[in-house]
């Protein structure tokens, strides 16, 4: 099998990786998708990626306007680019999907994710965590003699950066909420 | 004006207003007020099936042969699980149909309560969309969005999953034309500079080929008529998968006969050498494609469907255009006589003249036999006897549905149900019921194999109970044919569990059931067997005993392309390799 060029941010596992494709190079996209607000939607969706073996880097969703009673999910995919299309037309014939964008390709974009960390440490690695939390502008929102709760936003990239500086210094425990993004200017 | 009304009341009114004459369907608890309602009513007729799976492929027999969606009426837990074959295989073949199912009370979700199944759940990969009613005033929009979403765009099955006590409460009634029908709406007219795209390649086309499929007959009987006007003034071959056979008549001058896996001689080799290939509602399936890679090399490839994610899925098309067929092809000859209808008449002519060399070949010759009924010489007849009646045929799932296929005519669309996608054996018996119920008149035969037939045969009581005259015509040769057929490509021979030791007596079956039974074995009998058959008032069962080793020609094997057939058992040796052998 050749080997898969991962682009921009990707891992190379995923929560659905059941597709191997061969000879075509893999890309990383970020769809924004605009859905009904009613109760299954997100079951059909990951049904969706699960059932025809699309990738799922990252997925997250919530209500965004209440009134119009939409949801806005962010899905971070792999695929080679017919497969990329082929998402994007699958997700858009569904019943309760107004919008599909592909902010990878639509032009800039912001991507943001955040992320709590436990650490655990005495004496000079307790130090050292704080010191690294504040070059990444990382806050302090709970802390004990023996351990931080850092909280930190930024791009998936940034997150496993300073989850790499952490674990030798006693990461106990993360928790990601998964990228949400939006198209940058009007 | 909204009407105040019980939850069945609603269901009924609602089926009424969207034009619903008849609900296939199967009692149970969870649904006891809908069938309360629907008795003290005489507008909407109810068969009773006898199984749920046999009520889904009754409505999609009924769908199929009328154009109408077809409604299936069962209950919670086990009928709705047993419809899920049935909508499964309507997905497959894009055939509209509502499945309304009863639901556990509303307050009992969630504890695992007597028959109670995640309908929803269970049917969201199976369905188009499906809805839980929680409330008793959404009930009637829900119902209305159904219909508007399962015969909308490319057709599919949609279920609405109605909780008893929902059912039983008051709710105000929406007629369908004051319902919300939500943002659903697909694009069918297709864009211009597309259309003229392909009128620019048909205009230089010298080897081109219509390749149709089933989303003809969905868009109406005027899709099928443009189709025919189109064929006729630019004199192009066109050829049909499966699903969209009898959109152009079989007896057309330009006729192929059927293209992929069992197709023709002729329809595949002009898939394989054209230099423009047509595509118009089909869907590029593995059954018509043979080996990717070697897919008509040399052709630029247009695409019409109404479905955008049928575009580029599995091969890359030039011109894409996404649109209702009937919309597009009407553009398509007013843009190509506006420009002075040019074809290039006479390559076109050496094209035709390449095909007929193709078609002289013959590929459905077979070598026939005076002492034992061969399949093809069944089907033959069967042709020979009824292709002039008001006839519609179903088939089950097997080498009998590709005979019927290759052997018999069909001049009409919405006059073949059959299970393409899916490949559901006993869709069969039960759609020809379906079928016979929408055309209480016409000779509705079910073309079966013995083991398909079986899988569903209960049906027989629901075409004796309705006086519904189906013929049964069984190629019977104690085999499942076409599994066994594959073992011999395939696998050394080995008949792994590929015959059927214990097949009732056919004739006593139908007996049993309250029909006829007529077996037949000898040639020389054949015919006015049929004609019994045909001319009996009632439901038959014909035992057609048929040669037990006959294999299904010609044959693209697995993993090949359209210019590596099977033209018969010389060719069979050592046909299939390994890759080929993993692929279905």
């Amino acid at each position: 099998m050749n080997a898969v060029k991962l682009k921009k941010g990707a891992s190379s596992h995923s929560a659905y990786d059941l597709k191997s494709f061969i000879g075509d190079t893999e890309e990383t996209h970020t769809l924004a998708v605009l859905v009904d607000n009613e109760a299954g939607v997100l079951a059909r969706v990951i049904g969706l990626f699960s059932g025809r073996g699309y990738n799922i880097e990252s997925l997250t969703v919530a209500e965004v306007d209440h009134e119009g009673n939409r949801s806005r999910i962010t899905i971070v995919t792999t695929g080679t680019p017919s497969v990329i299309e082929q998402i994007k037309a699958q997700l858009d014939r569904m019943v309760p999907v107004y919008e599909v964008h592909d902010l990878t390709v639509e032009g800039p974009s912001v991507e943001r994710e955040l992320a709590l960390f436990k650490v655990h440490g005495k004496g000079e690695k307790r130090v050292e965590a704080l010191r690294t939390a504040q070059i990444f502008r990382a806050n302090v929102v709970d802390s004990t003699l023996e351990s931080f709760v850092f909280e930190l936003t930024g791009t998936p990239e940034k997150i496993d950066a300073f989850a790499d500086m952490m674990r030798p210094l006693g990461l106990s425990d993360v928790a990601r909420t998964g990228v949400a993004a939006i198209a940058r200017g009007t | 004006m909204n009407r105040q009304m019980t939850g069945a009341d609603i269901v009924v009114q609602a089926l009424k207003d969207q034009g619903v004459d008849t609900v296939f369907g199967y009692p149970g608890g969870a649904v006891l007020p809908i069938y309360d309602a629907i008795f003290q009513q005489n507008d909407i007729r109810h068969i009773l099936v006898r199984h749920e799976q046999g009520a889904t492929h009754a409505a999609e027999g009924y769908a199929r042969s009328t154009g109408k969606p077809g409604v299936v009426l069962v209950t919670s837990g086990p009928g709705a699980t047993n419809a899920v074959t049935g909508m499964t295989d309507a997905l497959m073949d894009s055939i509209p149909m509502i499945v309304l199912t009863g639901q556990v009370p509303s307050f009992m979700i969630g504890s695992d309560a007597f028959q109670e199944a995640d309908t929803v759940g269970i049917t969201r990969p199976c369905t188009k969309h499906n809805w839980l009613v929680k409330d008793t005033d959404k009930l009637a929009g829900t119902i209305h969005e159904a219909f508007h979403v399962a015969t909308s765009g490319r057709p599919g099955p949609v279920l609405v999953d109605i909780p008893k006590d929902v059912q039983f409460a008051n709710g105000k009634y929406v007629a369908p034309a004051k319902a919300d029908l939500g943002h659903y709406k697909p694009q069918v007219k297709g864009d211009k500079d597309a259309i003229t795209a392909l009128v620019d390649l048909m205009e230089k086309a010298e080897k081109p080929v219509f390749y149709t499929g089933g989303g003809v007959i969905n868009s109406g009987k005027g899709a099928s008529l443009l189709l025919r006007e189109l064929v006729k003034s630019t004199n192009f071959p066109i050829t049909s998968t499966l699903m969209g056979l009898g959109s152009y008549p079989a007896s057309g001058n330009n006729w192929l006969g059927m293209l992929g896996m069992h197709g023709t001689y002729e329809a595949n080799l002009a898939m394989h050498d054209c230099d423009l290939m047509i595509c118009v509602g089909a869907r590029f399936d593995d059954r018509i494609t043979g080996r990717i890679d070697a897919f008509s090399p040399k052709s630029k490839k247009a695409h019409i469907d109404i479905d955008p994610s049928s575009i580029n899925k599995v091969i890359h098309v030039d011109v894409p255009i996404i649109g209702d067929i009937g919309h597009v092809l009407e553009d398509l000859l007013k843009i190509w006589k506006s420009r002075g209808r040019k074809t290039k008449a006479a390559e076109i002519k050496k094209w035709h003249a390449q095909i007929d060399e193709w078609r002289a070949v013959d590929c459905l010759a077979f070598k026939n036999s005076d002492k034992i009924i061969k399949p093809q010489y069944a089907l033959q007849r069967l042709e020979a006897l009824t292709k002039d009646m008001d006839r519609y045929i179903t088939t089950e799932v097997g080498q009998h549905q590709m005979w019927a296929a290759q052997y018999l005519g069909f001049e009409d669309p919405n006059r073949w149900m059959t299970s393409g996608g899916l490949g559901t054996m006993g869709y069969g018996l039960p759609a020809s019921v379906g079928t016979q119920i929408a055309h209480p008149d016409s000779l509705v035969i079910n073309i079966a194999g013995d083991a398909s037939w079986l899988m569903n045969m209960q049906e027989m009581g629901t075409a004796v109970q309705y006086r519904a005259p189906v013929k049964q015509f069984i190629l019977n040769n104690e085999r499942l044919g076409m599994v066994r057929q594959w073992q011999e490509l395939l696998h050394g021979e080995r008949y792994s569990h590929t015959w059927s030791e214990a097949l009732p007596d056919f004739v006593k079956l139908a007996e049993a059931f309250g029909g006829k039974g007529i077996r037949c074995s000898d040639p020389a009998d054949l015919d006015d067997a049929i004609m019994e058959m045909v001319n009996y008032d009632g439901p038959v069962i014909f035992d057609c005993l048929i040669e037990k080793h006959e294999n299904c020609f010609p044959m693209i094997p697995s993993g090949k392309a359209h210019n590596e057939m099977l033209m018969g058992e010389a060719d069979t040796k050592n046909a299939i390799d390994d890759s080929g052998a993993v692929l279905v």
